[in-house]
């Protein structure tokens, strides 16, 4: 057997027949998926604990019956007693509307508060204040109230991209080119990182054991380096697999659970609304070229890992014992991975921008700037030769790299008890006699 | 079996070999010797093919040498030596003698032979971190030797090991030998190499400076000094033959001097009424050898430009 795939095999079973490994492989995406869940649930419910009171001893305020809620709750006490409560910390702030006010003047309202209110807090109130005050604005211009909403309401767009392929034709819907592109780009980052850091840890393992040197009078160091990054490439491809039978049982279980009668029930409240928001989903995603997309993410997500993990393969064999070395030689990596995230920011929104151009051609950032540029589709998002030069910038990006990392492999295996600088491995990778 | 021929390998700091020679016969025992950083470990690397020398070749059985190919026929145990400390025993042996080509049933077959040999059998499926640090470098020889090679390496085989264990694998690098191995031992504890090594070359700062058997090289540096011991008092005068360099009751150390042979020495000291019971030779030990020959240079290795 070839000894790069016996190195591979060594790599792939060491990894998998640990016990954590199935733990991990599970705990991970939902460790991820909790992670921004807890951010997006923190964000959005910040303000929930402001208790504010609209102080209305004028009686300015007719109708008052939609007003109590959580935040707000409505008021015919004078000032100095809401003031009172406000001392003795009943409530966070409140409004005082003045006797006599007239909305139409510029007249300012005043609200106080013991702390300081946030954005979003400042917003849900003069959202509140201006509803309130709508009504009465109308009524003193003398102007009907459905005229009013019928000069608000706002014309629908319908965004077509035309294309030289009629198949591609049609209507987009960015929201879900968004949402797709940024999730396949922020998956393709987390796998660069994951994986190269173990590939990492991996490389150091010959150096901390000392075993290098027995291995290396065996084994080429450029097949041992090969083997580690193909076992735990298929240590990853496993993983995906795991990840995505998961998903197919949970979301068929979830079907049939829910799907039977939940839907039933909720269908005939709202059979037409479900209907449209579904088809025209659906519809959408029909207008993603999945295959292409399945093709290309996997081309970039084993070009990515291939690049990313000789260059971190290069930093594991330059560190010695002290993890502490490995941080600073690792900056140089991280930088353009955080760099391609950034982008790609820029590049769901606006495929075309030069940043986001440059981003998908660059093979250091390809890989996850390239997934949001094709979530808008061929050639709407990305034009077929960008494409295939970023595929050839990324073949040759890898290739550069295991090359070099190849060389510096050589010499730092061997490498004991000198702390190293990235000047020095750049040297060990050109260096003519080894 | 072996042959080096004007091996140089410099780095920009140094001359690590400078220009080495040597013949190895099939079979024979090998020592290699040298103080600290004299390049001993540069010239066993390229020996075994792990870097490549900048000039000079060198031959395997009359080929020359090819680091891919050659692999099985060569067992290195470096002095950095370790172990995969998660893996079972069992299976290092076995990745370890695949990795040097051995296909899986023939790996098998000479793990099982090796491990009963060494009564390892009840190792198979322990992990390495159980291990004694001694029971560790146990498995390392066994893997070194496990595909059978024609040439192996020893870097410090004995650094570490108890006496009882030292000569279990003594015993082996003797029987390995008597099977038609050659042995390479690199190491600086020279009463090991009398005791095991039947040729010997001296390595200091890159170069080569001392080569030949043990018996040769004592013949080399002798200084002609006896050991003489009477069963008696000893009555001893230094004369135009000889010097007393050390002396006891009944014993004493002389010096021979230029051109005096040792049977007349014994004749005059007997004329002198002593009853000898001993009378032999005192030939330098290595140890001294080495220290002298080492001691003119600085013991710690001075950086040099190279200029090539």
């Amino acid at each position: 057997m070839n000894k790069t795939l016996i190195v591979a095999k060594r790599e792939f079973l060491s990894r998998v027949q640990k016990k954590t490994f199935l733990l991990t492989t599970i705990l991970l995406p939902l460790l991820i998926i909790g992670l921004y869940a807890a951010g997006i649930y923190f964000s959005v419910s910040g303000n929930d604990s402001f208790k504010v009171i609209i102080a209305d001893p004028g009686k300015f305020i007719d109708d008052t019956t939609n007003i109590n809620d959580a935040t707000f709750t409505y008021s015919n006490q004078p000032e100095n007693e809401v003031n009172q409560q406000l001392t003795d910390k009943k409530i966070d702030g409140y409004i005082f509307i003045p006797e006599n006010y007239d909305p139409l003047s510029k007249q300012a309202i005043t609200v106080k508060s013991r702390k300081a209110v946030s954005f979003s807090t400042q917003e849900s109130i003069q959202r509140k204040f201006n509803q309130l005050t709508e009504q009465k604005k109308l009524a003193q211009l003398n102007i009907d109230t459905t005229l009013y909403n019928q000069i608000k309401s706002k014309t629908k767009f319908d965004w077509v991209t035309v294309s030289d392929d009629p198949k591609q034709s049609g209507k987009i819907n960015s929201g879900l080119s968004y949402g797709l592109g940024y999730g396949m780009g922020l998956f393709i980052y987390f796998i660069l990182f994951i994986y190269g850091s173990m590939v990492m840890r991996g490389v150091m393992e010959e150096k901390v054991s000392r075993i290098a040197e027995v291995i290396v009078s065996s084994v080429r160091p450029f097949q041992l380096l090969m083997g580690k990054i193909i076992g735990i490439g298929a240590v990853g491809v496993v993983q995906f697999l795991i990840w995505a039978i998961l998903i197919i049982t949970l979301s068929t279980v979830f079907n049939m659970t829910i799907g039977a009668d939940q839907v039933e029930q909720l269908s005939s409240v709202s059979a037409e609304v479900k209907e449209t928001a579904i088809t025209s989903f659906m519809k959408s995603f029909e207008s993603v070229n999945v295959p292409l997309l399945a093709v290309c993410f996997l081309f970039y997500f084993l070009g990515g890992y291939l690049l990313y993990s000789s260059l971190f393969a290069a930093v594991g064999c330059a560190v010695n014992e002290d993890p502490q070395d490995a941080q600073s030689l690792m900056m140089p990596i991280t930088l353009p991975i955080i760099f391609g995230i950034i982008i790609l920011n820029k590049a769901v929104s606006d495929p075309y921008s030069t940043i986001s151009v440059f981003g998908s051609l660059f093979p250091l950032t390809s890989p996850i700037v390239m997934m949001g540029r094709l979530a808008h589709g061929v050639p709407m998002g990305v034009t077929y030769w960008e494409l295939g030069l970023s595929l050839l910038f990324l073949i040759l990006g890898f290739l550069f790299t295991t090359w070099l990392s190849g060389r510096i492999y050589r010499v730092g295996i061997l490498m004991y008890g000198k702390k190293i600088t990235w000047k020095e491995l750049i040297k060990w990778g050109f260096q003519k006699n080894i | 079996m072996l042959k080096v021929q004007n091996l140089k390998k410099y780095y920009s700091t140094q001359k690590a070999v400078d220009d080495i020679s040597f013949e190895i016969q099939p079979g024979s025992i090998f020592g290699l010797l040298g103080p600290n950083g004299a390049g001993k470990t540069t010239l066993i690397r390229m020996i075994t093919g792990i870097i490549f020398p900048d000039e000079g070749q060198i031959s395997l059985n009359g080929q020359p040498f090819n680091a891919i190919g050659d692999v099985l026929q060569i067992g290195y145990m470096p002095e950095e030596r370790g172990l995969y400390k998660k893996m079972k025993i069992g299976e290092q042996a076995m990745y370890l003698a695949q990795l040097k080509g051995l296909d899986k049933a023939v790996a098998y077959k000479n793990v099982k032979t090796w491990f009963e040999r060494l009564e390892m059998e009840s190792w198979w499926n322990k992990k390495v971190e159980d291990l004694s640090k001694g029971m560790g470098q146990k498995l390392q020889f066994v893997t070194t030797v496990l595909h059978e090679p024609k040439l192996i390496i020893l870097d410090e085989p004995f650094s570490g090991l108890d006496p009882v264990n030292a000569n279990l694998i003594k015993d082996e690098i003797y029987r390995l030998s008597k099977e038609g191995a050659t042995i390479i031992f690199s190491t600086h504890r020279m009463e090991q190499v009398e005791e095991i090594c039947d040729q010997i070359i001296l390595v200091n700062k890159g170069k080569k400076i001392l080569d030949g058997t043990v018996s040769n090289v004592k013949q080399q540096f002798k200084q002609h000094r006896f050991n003489i011991a009477t069963d008696g008092e000893l009555n001893l005068n230094s004369s135009h033959l000889y010097e007393i360099v050390q002396q006891k009751q009944d014993s004493a150390l002389i010096q021979l001097k230029e051109g005096a042979q040792p049977n007349d020495v014994l004749q005059s000291v007997m004329q002198s009424g002593n009853r000898i019971i001993h009378f032999s030779e005192v030939l330098p030990s290595l140890n001294e050898i080495f220290i002298s020959l080492v001691e003119a240079t600085p013991s710690a290795r001075q950086f040099q430009t190279v200029n090539d």
